[in-house]
């Protein structure tokens, strides 16, 4: 019977040993170590079961197969294009997996997608070496034209998403702004000037306040109390 | 490349706001001015407005002066852009922006005749104090230009002559007789997008600017420097409107020195 050595949703620091046995299974954010299963960063450890998993409380987006990212195109080349994923790893995107469209041979790739534009995209595989291949087919998928792209912390975007999705829809419908959140940290928002500003403040406050209990409500009063800055449509 | 995000700042240009939040001709706040930060040299200041960290130090060397001013001293101005402050810096000899940014403070110090170069002379002919005075930005978040020459002034502010018996420079002693500032010349860099002027730009801002014009005037309004960037061309009229901005913005940087 292995044995349990934190409690669930401590702090674990790199290293800690989290359980011993075999019956355990490390989960991410762990690994085996001979009979133990050890933190590989800073994280709360849950415990899930049998298995072991750090949720990390803080670090940079790792790619991860199925992820929704927003990703900012770097260089286009002939066969496809290459993302800057937010992330040590940059991600390729073919041409059959960029668009539904037909792109003829020897077509100018950026009249579909050019340096600079920002794609919201999934991701269908990652390798071991970390190499990561993307595709925009899927519902969702597409072109992110207008608007600004901002940084969050990716380990944060859970949070800034809520149950089933509720507090970004919250943000949307009170300040009437169009919002996508990359799982990379990446968040595309448009809208009219002073609404798009307080959607900032409102996911700002989301990060910082992310540790707190309540914080939809809290979330709820600050965008009332905030005002909505509608125009007359 | 940056044709939607220049759209989308132009449209919060018109409602009078920017992307962060802040009003046209507002700098980001807090603007820290830190005197004295590295004790090898013999004038330092650390300059950060919002998120722009610049460090700025002042050594005093002893040379010749040049055949055609053989009572005045000199000053050096260097810039190193560090590829730790901005992705996009590479290592290796200053480029084009570096090089620019070096010369607009330079010029701003040079032509208000902050330093008197004749106080520099030690014997004419022979002997002369060089300030050389070497930018190194910690951060870029944009606005290089107004935070390097706010710093390079608190450094001269704070720089202090080494001993010297005639022979050598003893830097490991310092004397108390400063450099004599005359004069604060402080830069502002104005900005044009579309038909919107601006000051302190962010990174996202410099990217989509149209022109860029930085002021350099003294205490009573006086303009002693200008420098025009950008590829798009200013009217007399945007020049006029930008100077008074200039102005008007460097009497708010003037009371952090």
């Amino acid at each position: 019977m292995s044995k349990i050595i934190v409690q669930d949703k401590s702090i674990a620091v790199p290293g800690e040993t989290l359980a011993v046995g075999m019956d355990m299974l490390p989960g991410s954010g762990t690994y085996r170590e001979g009979e133990s299963i050890k933190a590989n960063r800073l994280g709360l450890a849950v415990i899930d079961g049998r298995t072991i998993k750090l949720i990390p409380l803080s670090g940079r987006y790792i790619p991860k197969t199925g992820d929704t990212i927003i990703c900012k195109v770097i260089d286009v080349s002939f066969s496809g294009w290459r993302l800057d994923t937010n992330s040590a790893y940059s991600a390729m995107m073919s041409m059959k997996d960029a668009t539904s469209e037909f792109i003829a041979r020897g077509a100018n790739l950026t009249q579909y997608y050019d340096l600079g534009d920002y794609v919201m995209c999934k991701i269908v595989n990652v390798t071991s070496q970390k190499l990561v291949d993307v595709t925009m087919k899927g519902p969702g998928l597409r072109k992110l034209r207008g608007g600004r792209v901002i940084e969050v912390d990716p380990n944060k975007v859970p949070r800034i998403i809520g149950k089933q999705g509720s507090m970004v829809i919250m943000i949307k419908d009170a300040t009437k702004c169009n919002i996508s959140v990359g799982q990379n940290g990446l968040v595309w928002i448009d809208g009219e000037p002073l609404n798009e500003l307080l959607a900032i403040q409102a996911m700002r406050k989301i990060e910082r306040e992310s540790h707190l209990s309540g914080l939809t409500d809290k979330i709820k009063d600050f965008l009332e109390k905030n005002g909505v800055h509608r125009t007359n449509v | 490349m940056h044709k939607e995000l220049r759209s989308h700042i132009i449209s919060f240009l018109h409602a009078g706001i920017r992307l962060d939040g802040r009003k046209l001709t507002e700098y980001r706040k807090p603007i820290e001015v830190e005197q004295g930060v590295v004790k090898t040299a013999e004038g330092s200041a650390r300059v950060k407005i919002g998120e722009t960290d610049v460090m700025v130090g002042v050594k005093l060397e002893v040379g010749e002066p040049y055949p055609d001013t053989p009572d005045e001293g000199t000053i050096i101005v260097g810039a190193e852009l560090l590829p730790l402050s901005n992705p996009e810096f590479e290592l290796g000899p200053p480029g084009i922006q570096a090089i620019e940014l070096a010369r607009v403070v330079d010029r701003g110090i040079r032509e208000s005749k902050a330093l008197d170069f004749r106080k520099l002379c030690i014997e004419p002919g022979k002997k002369i104090w060089m300030v050389i005075i070497d930018i190194c930005p910690i951060n870029d978040a944009g606005n290089l230009f107004d935070a390097s020459s706010l710093a390079a002034l608190a450094a001269l502010q704070d720089a202090k002559y080494p001993a010297f018996d005639g022979e050598k420079v003893d830097y490991k002693e310092k004397t108390d007789k400063r450099l004599e500032l005359e004069k604060t010349p402080i830069a502002v860099t104005v900005i044009k997008i579309g038909d919107k002027f601006i000051v302190d730009p962010d990174v996202e801002e410099e990217k989509v600017i149209d022109a860029r014009l930085t002021v350099s005037s003294m205490e009573d309004g006086t303009l002693c420097a200008m420098q025009k960037g950008g590829d798009f061309p200013l009217t007399i009229e945007d020049i006029d409107k930008m100077l008074d901005i200039g102005i008007e913005k460097a009497k708010e940087l003037r009371k952090h020195l």
